[in-house]
């Protein structure tokens, strides 16, 4: 029972960060129907940003949080303004590569400056507690209540401001929304400032709990929170967190209960087979198509 | 007609002027295939350190004898970027293009293996000196030695069986785990050899866990580690995950002894662990601290140059050009199959990493190992294993 638990905890920490990043994902979607693959190595920038402020700046965690936030929002506001903005009415492929692109160079810029690995100090005290036979970290603790404080907020923000508000309406429809007088670039300007500061956090988050980062870190994690993105219904703010607990967890569980090397291939075949039964994601809804 | 003739023509000037070229120069000519970037930039720096210092040696000496001849030696250091399929094309352009006698790396298996099959079909001498695991040198299909790849390090069987007999016999520990990189050749066959020498021995592993490469989360498979309750974990994993592996286990209350294979010793574990690893054990190439006179005269040359202790990636390159140039002092003429015939029977060589032998119909050396344990920031001599 305790080792379920114990599990369920490190799944609990795995999914956080999923679905933080796959918030920028979905906000990114939902508001401009595009994909911005390069939004997994702005949060290794995240990771970075942290490295930096931390080592060089020597400065306590909640500067380094705030300094990483702010400075991925704005390389993010950056990047859509000169990679995306001028491909709006191109055809999507055209700015899904753009994207990848995008990516690439931010890899390999960081690999440019500096190739080694690099070790994040500890910004925080890390104590293990036992209790009823589990381990918890301080850390461990952290991680999970500032993402699920951070998903709070940003669900204040999208249902409770005018910003919020015109978000929804935008991503409802783009060609009406412009017309009542809603300044659509900056509201678009303003989605991916907040979608990349939370792939910022969670840079900061991964990089306190997983120490050491390099610049290919975000490859593989922003695939994955992608995929949880898609599995929560790609568009829909509560459905990326979903998805990226649930990606999480079955992850952690394959490898609790069944040798770890088909992790991967057991987790994915049960994601797609979800996909098959809800191909819209679990709380996506179909946008039937006009033709 | 007349201008099919015109191509021939042309064509044959092209061919001629390449010839006159490679035929004229009189160096000796040396690639360094290396993983300068990409995840392992520790190994591929140390590794182009160690070349220059060699080639510098030997140059400085007023280069090197051939059949009669004086040479200086030319190095071409390229980066293989921590990619399999650029590590090929890497070996490609410096046997095409740069024209090498031989090539020295990549280092690690994953690099070493493509690249291998380039060299061996253009018949190029390639030594590795860090790639440990057999099938490097051994061809894919029928399983026999290549020709002309050879390395200048100990093989995985020898290592994995070190480690587990290290573990029965000095840490006296009965029950192992073992997690490691399930898409990483070297480290996927030194696991499954422990876990067969261990076991053979009278051990249980009661933990075999997997992640694949660019993990950084391994909680559930240390979860499931700490479960079965084993006395020590064994993880033949690369440098740069060892803290992050080392740093979970302990903030899930796992405390029992970790080992590792000669993927722990770069430099960088230092920096990266803290002092997480502090008082671990692992197998390696050589110890900078028991050193032979041989050695000793390296770290020194290395010290000064570089100012830093060499790792055993550095060693081991240099280990490699000794062997090479030691071949082109006894080859009949200067041409790569005759550098191939001399470094297959070299009968001994007196390297930094210890003596080493190559027999005929085998492209790796004979020679020891040693097990080093991690004591304030230093690795220090703990053992030696001999084969």
């Amino acid at each position: 029972m305790t080792y379920v638990l114990q599990q369920l905890l490190n799944a609990l920490q795995v999914g956080s960060i999923y679905a933080l990043i796959a918030l920028g994902y979905t906000m990114v979607y939902g508001i401009l129907t595009m994909i911005n693959f390069a939004h997994g190595d702005l949060f290794m920038v995240g990771a970075f940003f942290c490295f930096v402020a931390a080592v060089s700046l020597h400065l306590p965690f909640v500067p380094v949080l705030l300094l990483s936030m702010i400075g991925v929002a704005f390389l993010g506001v950056v990047i859509e303004r000169f990679a995306y903005k001028p491909l709006r009415q191109a055809p999507r492929v055209s700015a899904i590569i753009t994207a990848l692109g995008v990516g690439l160079f931010l890899e390999n810029f960081t690999l440019a400056l500096n190739p080694y690995p690099k070790q994040i100090p500890q910004l925080l005290e890390n104590t293990t507690w036992t209790l009823f036979g589990l381990s918890v970290s301080s850390l461990q603790a952290f991680v999970i209540i500032l993402s699920l404080v951070l998903m709070w907020i940003l669900d204040l923000i999208v249902r409770r401001t005018m910003v919020g508000m015109a978000m929804r309406a935008i991503s409802w429809d783009k060609t009406i929304v412009p017309l009542m007088g809603v300044p659509v670039n900056m509201i678009i300007s303003a989605t991916f400032a907040i979608g990349t500061s939370l792939g910022g956090a969670a840079g900061v988050m991964y990089g306190l709990a997983y120490p050491v980062i390099d610049p290919y870190m975000g490859i593989m994690v922003g695939w994955k929170a992608f995929i949880a993105a898609v599995v929560g219904g790609i568009g829909n703010i509560r459905g990326a967190m979903i998805g990226g607990y649930i990606l999480g967890a079955v992850e952690i569980m394959v490898v609790a209960f069944m040798p770890s090397t088909y992790r991967d291939f057991i987790a994915f075949v049960l994601l797609l087979v979800l996909l098959i039964f809800r191909p819209y994601g679990i709380l996506g809804k179909p946008h039937p198509q006009k033709v | 007609m007349k201008k099919f003739g015109l191509l021939i023509l042309l064509c044959a000037g092209v061919i001629l002027l390449a010839v006159a070229c490679s035929e004229k120069s009189n160096t000796v000519r040396i690639g360094v295939n290396a993983e300068m970037t990409g995840d392992m930039p520790a190994v591929g720096e140390s590794c182009k350190k160690a070349a220059e210092m060699a080639v510098k040696e030997v140059n400085d000496a007023g280069g090197i004898d051939v059949a009669g001849q004086k040479y200086k030696v030319e190095l071409f250091v390229e980066d293989n970027a921590g990619k399999p399929d650029q590590s090929a094309s890497v070996a490609q352009k410096l046997i095409t293009q740069q024209n090498v006698h031989a090539i020295v790396g990549p280092n690690a298996t994953r690099y070493a293996l493509p690249a291998s099959e380039i060299a061996e079909s253009s018949k190029v001498v390639m030594l590795t000196p860090w790639s440990t695991n057999p099938k490097t040198t051994l061809d894919a299909k029928t399983n026999a030695p290549k020709k002309y790849v050879f390395r200048a390090c100990f093989i995985d069987p020898f290592q994995g069986r070190v480690v587990a007999k290290f573990a029965l016999e000095t840490l006296k520990v009965k029950k192992a785990a073992v997690l490691y990189d399930v898409a990483s050749e070297y480290n996927k066959g030194i696991a499954e050899i422990f876990k067969d020498t261990f076991e053979q021995s009278g051990g249980k592993v009661v933990a075999f866990e997997t992640y694949t490469t660019n993990d950084k989360d391994f909680s559930g498979q240390l979860t499931k580690i700490k479960k079965a309750e084993p006395d020590m974990i064994f993880l033949p994993n690369y440098y740069s995950e060892i803290p992050l592996q080392i740093q979970q286990a302990k903030r899930l209350g796992i405390n029992v002894p970790f080992v590792g294979s000669d993927s722990w010793g770069s430099q960088e574990l230092h920096k990266l662990c803290g002092n997480d690893c502090e008082g671990y054990y692992f197998s390696t190439h050589y110890a900078a601290d028991a050193a032979t006179p041989v050695a000793t005269k390296f770290i020194e040359g290395f010290k000064a140059k570089y100012g830093t202790l060499p790792d055993d990636v550095a060693a081991l390159t240099y280990d490699s050009f000794g062997l090479l140039f030691q071949a082109l002092k006894s080859a009949t003429k200067l041409d790569r199959n005759s550098i191939r015939d001399a470094l297959a029977k070299i009968p001994k060589y007196e390297g930094v990493t210890g003596n080493m032998q190559f027999k005929e119909g085998s492209c790796d050396p004979t020679k020891s190992a040693v097990i080093v344990q991690i004591k304030s920031g230093k690795f220090v001599y703990f053992a030696t294993a001999n084969p």
